[in-house]
């Protein structure tokens, strides 16, 4: 730590901080936590798929504060959450009753609370699609002027999706495990696939595989698919064996050490999958290296060594394990899973070879996803923003104290936000969200 | 009720040098650092294990349940027994023989096996009167008894005594030992030079190919043997002075083993529990002998496992025609070069009560991917090395594969078993 970070970080400096207008980040609801206070159930119209869904997920609901129009009148205690049903949206008009719903609601608010709105991505003339949009620019305002840690996501559906598809993204969305996750927007589509109600350990038997997983963020998937009931096949470098052997014994899964770039990675993968005889679940791409450069002194190998490891080499990977002649390869309704970055998304300077490489998983995801649907096979990414970890602590105290505050959270996030949301789509419960790239990024300025 | 003992596979960390990365390492630490390795390959995390035996040939009084206790720090379970053995350099194998005897008659189903040693976290003790004045003391019943023996106490009593490599009965050290060895069979300076030439070449390739990435976990930030020189020569090694024989002899730092840190363990089990716990299987383990020489009565110190590999592959009906790879611990290398040349000495044999000479074997079928020479050999830890280095070639090389190790030992003694690819 400089002395410059000890300095802000002492009780004098944080003082003197705070009256700079530096507020102390709000302290985030994490883990599976539902919100202290009531979640109310408003809706445009007459859908009944968020009433249905909150109905699986066993959550009382309360009827909303609606704005007569001019002063809005108070929830009397802070709410937990506002879940708009808008599937029934179709005019620029009905927009105003999403107002009238927001209004109280994002004043009555709790720390952490959580407004989201449902809406239908598809649409039936001119005005249906501008309305929807509109939702798209009202989610990412929202999410700008709420505060303590209260967050805003809109999830589109499809006509036939059902109560049963949105259940997994609904939970995730209101529980704490989305803290980080602000802004967004997302789809979920529809399955033949039932569930009928949010477990807790939902990857319990089944074997995910997860690169990069000695040490910050890989380490923290590793901890939370366990968590969350799965066998987990750590992998990382041979030289991270030390780290990777620790991660995995805390997990009780097995340890590989493998360079996912070489040749054979995707069969030695597949060889110890079918060795344990349990089929595999799903994998997480979470491996990854930087190798930062200004474009105008990137050379090859630079751009080379980034590009393999963080894109090519989960490619030949995905193409064994998804070999339905691979004993050990990944099951039907198994789930993949990719690790993108705000980087790659809004671009970084110093970054191209990164950048190209993290928005290449972000169009691998889109192109698989559709190709895979037939054997109900998902796949998605999250794209990470400013996370603390030992890779971001190396970053000087003053930019990464800047990185931290370019969100709508004021803060970075933390390995098991990220490791939270790929455990949401792992969750063979989410077979209705595929082709999705998740930001956890606390809605970072930079990015789409 | 009969088993076969398979192994699974093996865990070591990186050996290093004495005195070098691992210096403030104990014994404890390196040995639970291999077993949480091994651990993490086979995903046993929380899992009750039969029994572990391991051992170190330089060991702390304090460590008087050293495996016990690397159990206990390690990711098994608490529940998990273990014992120490010691045999000298044939520790991690012996303790190898000791759980694949239990597994074969059932005592246990699974097991693990090792060995660690720390030159650098030597045992340095007392001198033996100031020992005594101390145990009179503490007996002592009064306190004019307690200053009558502390007034014993003489200066040269207080100069600490560090472990001795000298055999007790001839006092001559291992590698002096090795010197007559090496002149009475007529082994020269370049036959060595190239033994250890080659032992760093394959090692170094081996790495290289990735071999060790699931026999070898990283440790204090060593991710590889840190005694390989990849680069070494039979032109650099011919450089080096003489360090045993004199100054006409000719075994040198180069072709001797280094001391070293570090420690290994193998993986057991019957071949049922192995399968029933989706384990792989490399190889079976399917004899073993320890035989010794009277080194007090002039025999070479260093080829006690000449009888031993005679004597087992008598009793197994095989000859050395009929293994795919050969281990031979290289103590020094002139050790490999006269356990060869002994194994092929018809009179030698004869003289040790065995048929007759065992034979030659191919060269290229010797220490493939090196051995301590390159390696290093941390005195316990080298027999838990080489059983899963072994275990996985004979198992590339396909089921029926048949490896023979060869170590010797101080005290004359010599421990040798036979691997087969399941």
């Amino acid at each position: 730590m400089s002395i410059l970070e000890k300095t802000f970080t002492s009780a004098p400096g944080r003082a003197i901080s705070r009256k700079a207008g530096l507020k102390d980040p709000p302290r985030l609801r994490r883990g599976r936590t539902w919100p202290s206070g009531a979640i109310i159930h408003g809706t445009i119209g007459d859908g009944s798929l968020v009433a249905d869904t909150l109905h699986l997920l066993g959550r009382a609901v309360e009827e909303p504060v609606v704005d007569a129009g001019t002063d809005a009148p108070g929830y009397g205690q802070k709410i937990g959450a506002l879940v708009v049903d808008a599937t029934e949206l179709t005019s620029i008009s009905q927009l105003e009753r999403l107002r009238a719903l927001l209004r109280p609601a994002v004043r009555g608010i709790e720390r952490s609370g959580r407004i989201i709105i449902v809406a239908r991505e598809d649409h039936d003339g001119w005005e249906a699609a501008a309305a929807a949009r509109a939702l798209d620019g009202i989610n990412r305002t929202v999410a700008k002027e709420l505060r303590g840690g209260a967050t805003s996501t809109l999830v589109w559906v499809a006509g036939d999706t059902t109560a049963s598809d949105l259940l997994t993204t609904l939970g995730f969305a209101l529980q704490g495990r989305s803290a980080f996750v602000d802004g967004q927007a997302w789809k979920v589509a529809s399955t033949a696939t039932k569930i009928d109600d949010l477990v807790t350990a939902p990857l319990a038997g089944r074997t995910v595989i997860v690169t990069g997983a000695a040490r910050g963020i890989g380490a923290q998937i590793a901890r939370v698919v366990a968590r969350d009931g799965a066998e987990v096949i750590a992998v990382d470098i041979p030289p991270a064996g030390e780290q990777l052997a620790a991660v995995a014994n805390e997990v009780g899964g097995i340890a590989i050490q493998l360079d996912i770039t070489q040749a054979d990675a995707g069969a030695v993968l597949a060889q110890h999958v079918a060795q344990r005889g349990r089929g595999l679940h799903g994998i997480v791409h979470n491996a990854g290296i930087t190798r930062d450069k200004m474009l105008v002194n990137t050379d090859t190998a630079r751009w080379e060594s980034v590009l393999e490891v963080n894109l090519a080499a989960q490619m030949r990977i995905n193409e064994v394990l998804l070999d339905p002649d691979t004993d050990g390869g990944l099951d039907d309704g198994g789930r993949i899973v990719g690790v993108a970055s705000t980087s790659g998304l809004a671009g970084n300077k110093g970054q191209t070879n990164y950048a190209a490489s993290k928005a290449g998983v972000a169009g691998l995801v889109i192109a698989m996803s559709s190709d895979l649907a037939s054997r109900e096979i998902t796949v998605n990414a999250v794209a990470p923003g400013f996370i603390e970890t030992e890779m971001t602590g190396k970053i000087p105290f003053v930019q990464r104290e800047i990185f931290r505050r370019s969100n709508s959270l004021d803060q970075g996030g933390r390995p098991v936000d990220v490791a939270e949301t790929i455990s949401y789509l792992l969750d063979p419960g989410s077979q209705a969200v595929t082709g999705q790239v998740i930001r956890v990024c606390g809605q970072n300025l930079v990015g789409a | 009720m009969s088993h076969n003992a398979v192994v699974i596979g093996g865990n070591r960390i990186p050996f290093a040098k004495s005195n070098g990365p691992y210096a403030d390492a104990s014994n404890h630490d390196m040995l639970t650092a291999a077993l949480d390795g091994l651990v993490a390959r086979y995903g046993l995390s929380g899992a009750r294990m039969g029994e572990v035996a391991a051992g170190a040939v330089l060991k702390h009084p304090s460590d008087f349940n050293l495996t016990r206790e690397a159990v206990l720090s390690s990711a098994l379970a608490a529940n998990t027994p273990a014992c120490d053995l010691q045999q000298a350099c044939g520790t991690g194998l012996e303790t190898t023989v000791y759980i694949a005897n239990k597994i074969a008659l059932g005592q246990i189903d699974s097991g693990i096996s090792g060995g660690v040693d720390s030159t650098s976290d030597a045992p340095i003790t007392v001198s033996d009167p100031l020992r005594r004045i101390l145990l009179k003391a503490s007996a002592a019943r009064s306190a004019a008894d307690r200053m009558k023996a502390f007034a014993q106490v003489r200066p040269r009593h207080l100069a600490p005594k560090a472990p001795s490599v000298t055999e007790p009965r001839t006092g001559l050290s291992m590698g002096e030992h090795q010197a007559l060895t090496t002149e009475a069979w007529g082994i020269t300076r370049e036959e060595q030079d190239t033994i250890a030439e080659a032992s760093h070449h394959k090692l170094a390739q081996a790495w290289e190919d990735g071999f060790f990435d699931d026999l070898v976990t990283p440790y204090l930030g060593v991710a590889r043997d840190a005694i390989l020189r990849p680069d070494t020569s039979v032109e650099k090694l011919a450089k080096l002075k003489p360090v045993f024989g004199g100054p006409q002899g000719t075994m040198t730092a180069g072709n001797s083993t280094a001391l070293s840190d570090g420690a290994a363990t193998v993986l057991l089990a019957s071949e049922e529990w192995a399968k029933e716990h989706n384990q792989p299987i490399l190889a079976r383990i399917v004899d073993a002998e320890v035989a010794a020489v009277d080194h007090p009565g002039g025999a070479d110190l260093l080829l006690g496992p000449v009888a031993a590999a005679g004597r087992m592959l008598a009793r197994q009906g095989l000859t050395l025609d009929d293994f795919a790879l050969v281990e031979i611990h290289e103590a020094f290398a002139s050790t490999v070069a006269t356990t060869l040349k002994a194994w092929n000495d018809e009179d030698y044999c004869r003289g040790l009560g065995l048929d007759g000479a065992l034979g030659t074997i191919d060269p290229s079928i010797l220490n493939v991917t090196g051995s301590s020479l390159a390696a290093g050999h941390p005195f316990a830890a080298t027999g838990a090395r080489i059983v899963p280095t072994l275990a996985k070639l004979l198992q590339e090389r396909g089921p029926g594969s048949r490896g023979l190790i060869s170590m010797c030992a101080a005290g004359g003694q010599g421990v040798v078993a036979i691997l087969e690819a399941v």
